[in-house]
This record gives structure tokens, sequence and C-alpha cells, in this order.
């Protein structure tokens, strides 16, 4: 069996749905929900790239590579933002976010 | 050798240049300076957001496209562009006295916002999709920092992490949506997608859905709204101001941009979302309203409703619905910055009130201040001749004249319903017993207050230079 595009964009699927459902179904605390959004973009990184080697176009490559580097910078300020909470807070839980509702 | 060739002219982007470069050296002053510089640096940034909006209008007119199509600098995007900056100059001149306290002189907060503006600026002008994620990006990662920026209090920090979360995950699926859009048309750039972009591919189809689902979170468009409220409640307020004015414009602009330029073949395949989001904001932010003590939380659902009515000009599709979208944000922004200075200005005793019960009596205590928000109020609910009322008409006949009568019917019976809650302020104001005296206005305020009030009360007998730049600019997108 040769493994074509169809093969690709599935695991791709597959794992932005999982990174989808880690953060609705997650229970726990937010860095799981950190973990889940890594997912995502990493799922989304493998149909750039996926679809970059099958047009034989160079953008697509680029594109995961931009993206590589805003998740690290959106990472960063996440952790930031997470640590700051923690701090107020005592807890990242995520059912301790509950400090507003209406 | 020749390093800028043909198609790379750096001109367009001069401003955002000046803008990024002079954030990164007021940073500096202030890494080097301390705190005591807070106000310098607010002053100074204040000057730079002018400045980059004249480098705006200053640049040779017409249209304008560098790095091979990713940037585009039209009327449409010079109309947004300048919107854009004086919201955000608006709303440095709402945060002084928040600045101001001794515990809380964070000079960053002033460069966070010239970055995010930077942000926006790009996002503006994105002519493909890459421009458009790192423009979004740029804006957003600053956004959510400024909603913690009060980081001692639990509610701003809770608000921020919120935003974060569900910010990130909007983008994921933007670009999840990007991705399948890439691989099914071959391309990024919105010309090249519009081009390519065949009825019937369901590759195509699902990137506009994902594509979509990221933008409406990024103007809160009801089922993406979520965040709105709590982030409005928990954020420090002359950053409810900011969420409200300046990001809204930039979201709602590369929405407009997108569906039209790269989506232009397809019509009917964005418009059933458009209206179905627009409709459902509309209700949401008419009804949910309606419940809410809380002021900041309703000017929440206030805008999730105000984002539905602009969103009829884009469901219409035509020039003439841009032009809609287009007036309806820049009078919006003035109505909402206006609405935030007075909602800046109720504290007492130095203690800042957010109920709606605490607006009780305002017109015996303080007639002026009652009477223009009583002005901005009758204009946000869409009464006439106030300002409000022209931004509904021209979304509406536009939409009339595209044949979406459902649409347009919905949309004026919700606005009826959300005049209920924007009167019962109104009548607190002016029929309850006076809740005390509330502490003397400052001066950045009362100006932003007049300039935002005599605007929204004048616009019925000079309407012309805005209603003619916002033509042009609907004009330059088709």
């Amino acid at each position: 069996m040769t493994i074509g595009l169809g093969h690709y964009l599935a695991v791709a699927a597959t794992l932005f749905t999982l990174g989808i459902l880690g953060i609705f179904l997650n229970r726990k605390n937010v860095i799981v929900i950190l973990m889940s959004i890594e997912l995502i973009l990493l799922a989304v990184n493998i149909n750039l790239v996926a679809f970059s080697s099958f047009l034989h176009d160079i953008v697509g490559q680029i594109f995961a590579l931009l993206v590589l580097t805003v998740a690290a910078a959106e990472a960063a300020i996440g952790l930031a933002v997470l640590v700051v909470y923690f701090r107020n807070r005592g807890s990242i839980a995520v059912e301790d976010i509950n400090m507003m509702k209406g | 050798m020749n390093f800028t060739p043909a198609g790379y002219s750096l001109l367009p982007v001069v401003p955002e240049i000046v803008l990024a470069v002079g954030a990164m050296l007021l940073l500096m002053l202030g890494a080097y300076r301390g705190q005591r510089v807070t106000s310098l640096v607010v002053a100074l940034a204040v000057c730079l957001l002018i400045l980059t909006g004249a480098l705006e209008l200053w640049l040779p007119a017409g249209k304008l496209v560098t790095f091979g199509g990713s940037f585009v600098v039209d009327s449409y995007a010079r109309f947004l562009k300048v919107l854009a900056l004086v919201g955000s100059a608006t709303t440095l001149l709402l945060s002084l006295e928040f600045l101001g306290d001794q515990s809380r002189r964070i000079f960053e907060y002033a460069i966070l916002i010239l970055i995010s503006t930077t942000g926006m600026m790009v996002l503006i002008s994105a002519g493909d999709l890459i421009m458009l994620y790192l423009g979004l990006e740029l804006m957003s990662l600053a956004l959510y920092v400024v909603a913690a920026s009060n980081r001692d209090n639990v509610k701003s920090t809770e608000a921020g992490l919120k935003y974060f979360v569900l910010g990130a995950l909007s983008s994921g699926m933007l670009l999840y949506g990007m991705s399948l859009i890439y691989g099914f048309t071959g391309t990024v750039g919105f010309a090249g997608i519009a081009a390519a972009a065949k009825s019937g591919s369901i590759g195509v189809a699902f990137g506009i859905v994902f594509l979509l689902a990221g933008l409406c979170f990024k103007v809160s468009a009801v089922p993406f709204h979520m965040w709105t409220p709590d982030v409005y409640e928990g954020a420090p307020t002359p950053v409810t101001a900011f969420f409200a004015s300046a990001p809204k414009v930039a979201a709602m602009a590369v929405f407009v941009r997108v569906a039209l330029t790269a989506f232009p073949n397809i019509v009917h395949e964005w418009q059933q979302i458009v209206v179905f989001v627009s409709i459902a904001s509309m209700a949401l932010g008419s009804f949910a309203a309606i419940g809410q003590r809380n002021i900041k939380r309703l000017m929440a659902y206030s805008s999730i409703g105000h984002m539905g009515f602009a969103l009829v000009g884009l469901a219409a599709g035509t020039a003439e619905g841009v032009q809609g979208v287009v007036l309806y944000l820049a009078i919006y922004v003035a109505m909402t910055l206006g609405s935030f200075a007075v909602i800046l200005t109720m504290k007492r005793n130095g203690q800042p009130t957010e109920q709606v019960s605490d607006f009780a009596g305002l017109s015996r205590t303080n007639p002026v201040l009652a009477f223009f928000f009583a002005m901005l109020l009758f204009s946000l609910a869409g009464v006439p001749p106030l300002a409000g009322f022209f931004a509904k008409f021209y979304v509406f006949t536009a939409a009339i004249k595209a044949g979406l009568f459902t649409l347009s019917v919905i949309g004026v019976l919700t606005s009826v319903v959300g005049a209920f809650y924007y009167l019962n302020i109104v009548k607190v104001m002016y029929f309850d017993e006076p809740a005390g005296a509330v502490d003397p206005m400052r001066v950045e305020l009362r100006t932003v207050l007049a300039v935002a009030g005599i605007f929204n009360l004048l616009f019925v007998a000079y309407p012309g230079p805005l209603v003619s730049a916002a033509t042009a600019a609907a004009k330059s997108l088709f």
C-alpha cells in the first residue's frame, strides 16, 4: 500500500479532533489545555507540509515554519498568564476558573 | 545588486515599520528609565499613533501592493487603519487614570497596545493567508497580556487566561481552515484563491467553515462569543474599552476582505454562514443583555449585537453592503468609546462602580454627563436622528437591495428588543432616586465624551465626508 495524501490528512484530522476534545473534555488542569493547543497546531503543520509536498509548492512549508514560531510565542504567553493566575488563585484546576459567570 | 525586486517595495509598509520601531524604542525608554516615565511613554505612544495615521494618509493614493501581493494598501485599508489607530489612541487617553495609580504604573501597557495596533494594521492590509495569520496573532498575543495587565487581581488574570485559551483554540481552527484552503486551491494569496476556488469543492467548503469560525471568534459573533462577557467584565475597564473598539474594527475588516476578495465566486457557500451568525448575534446581543446588572457585561452583549448588525452588510455581499459595514464600524467605535468614557467616570470616593443601579439619578447630580450618556445610549439603540440610526440604516438598505428580507426583518425586530436595555439605563439615570454624587470627571475623559457625543449628534447634519470616504473604501474592494 502506498501512503498517499489522504493518509496524511486523516492523521492530521485525527490529531486536530483529539486536540479539540482535549480542550473540551478536560476536567483536570490548564496545562493539559496548553498541550491540546499544541496538538492542534501540529495537526495543522502536518496538513501544510503534506499539501506542500504533494502540490510541489514551497509556500506550505514556509507557512509551517511560521506557525511553529508563532506557536512557541503563544505557549510562552500562555504559561506567563497561567503563572500570574496561579499566584492569585493558588490553583490551575479547570473547575476553579469560575470567578465570573452569567 | 538590488535587494528590492519589483513587487517588493517597502513604501506601503512605512507606517507599520514606523509604528513597530517606535514601539521598540519606547520599550527601551521604559526599560532604562523605569516606571517613573510611564506617563511620558503613554504620551509618546499617542503621538506615535497620530504620526502613523498621518503617514498612512501620506502614502500615494490608489492601490499599493507589495511583498508579492501579500500586503495591500487600498482606500478600504486606509479608512479602517485610521479608524483602528483612532481607537487605540483614544484608549490610551482613557487609560491615563488607570496607569496613574501608584501600584499600577506599568509602561508596558502602552507598548503592548502599540504592538497590538501594529498587528491590526497588518491584519487590515493582509493580502494572503500567511499575512492574515501573522497579523491576527500579533494582535491577539498582545491582547491576552493586556487583559491580564492588572496582575494582582484574580478577575483580571482569569479574564486573561480565559481569553488566551479560547483565543488559541480559535486561531487553531482558523489555521486548520487555512491549511485546507491552501491544499485544495494550491495557493495562499487571496487573488489566487479567488481564481482557483470552484463551487462544490468539499475541501474548500470545509476550509471556509473553519476559517470563518476563527474569524467569528475574533469579532465575538455567536456561536463563538462565550469569552466576551467574562473577558469584558474581568479586564480593567480601559482594556475593555480597547477590546470593544480597535480589535473589533481590524477583525471585521479582515472578515470582509477575506470573504469578498478570496471567495467572490462562491458567495453562496459563505453567505448562509454569515446570515446565520448575524441573526444569532443580533438575537443573543438583544435578549441576553436584558438580565445583566453589570454595565461591562452589558456592553459585552451590546458589542456582540452590534457585530451582528455589521455582519448584515457583509451578508449582502455588495459594494453597498461593505460601505454599510465600514460606516457601521466608524459609528460603533465613536459610540462605544464615548460610553466607556462615561463608565470610567463612574467612581464614588475613588472606587469604580460597575452596576447599572449606580447610574441612578445621574441626571440630577450630573446633568451634562447624563445628557451625553443618554444620547450615546439612544444612538446605540438606533434612534433617529442620531448616528447609530444611520449605521443601521445603511446596512439594512444594502441587505434589502440584495434580497435578504428575512435577515432585515429579524434585524429590525432584534434592534427593537435591544432598545429595551439601553432605554432602561436612561430610565435609571433620569427617574430613579440619586445614588450619591460621582467624582469629578477627568479632563481627558471629558474630551473623549464631548467629541464622541458631538459626532453622534451632528452626524445627521454633516454625513458627507464620512459617507463618501466609506463609499470609496467599499469600491476599492470590488
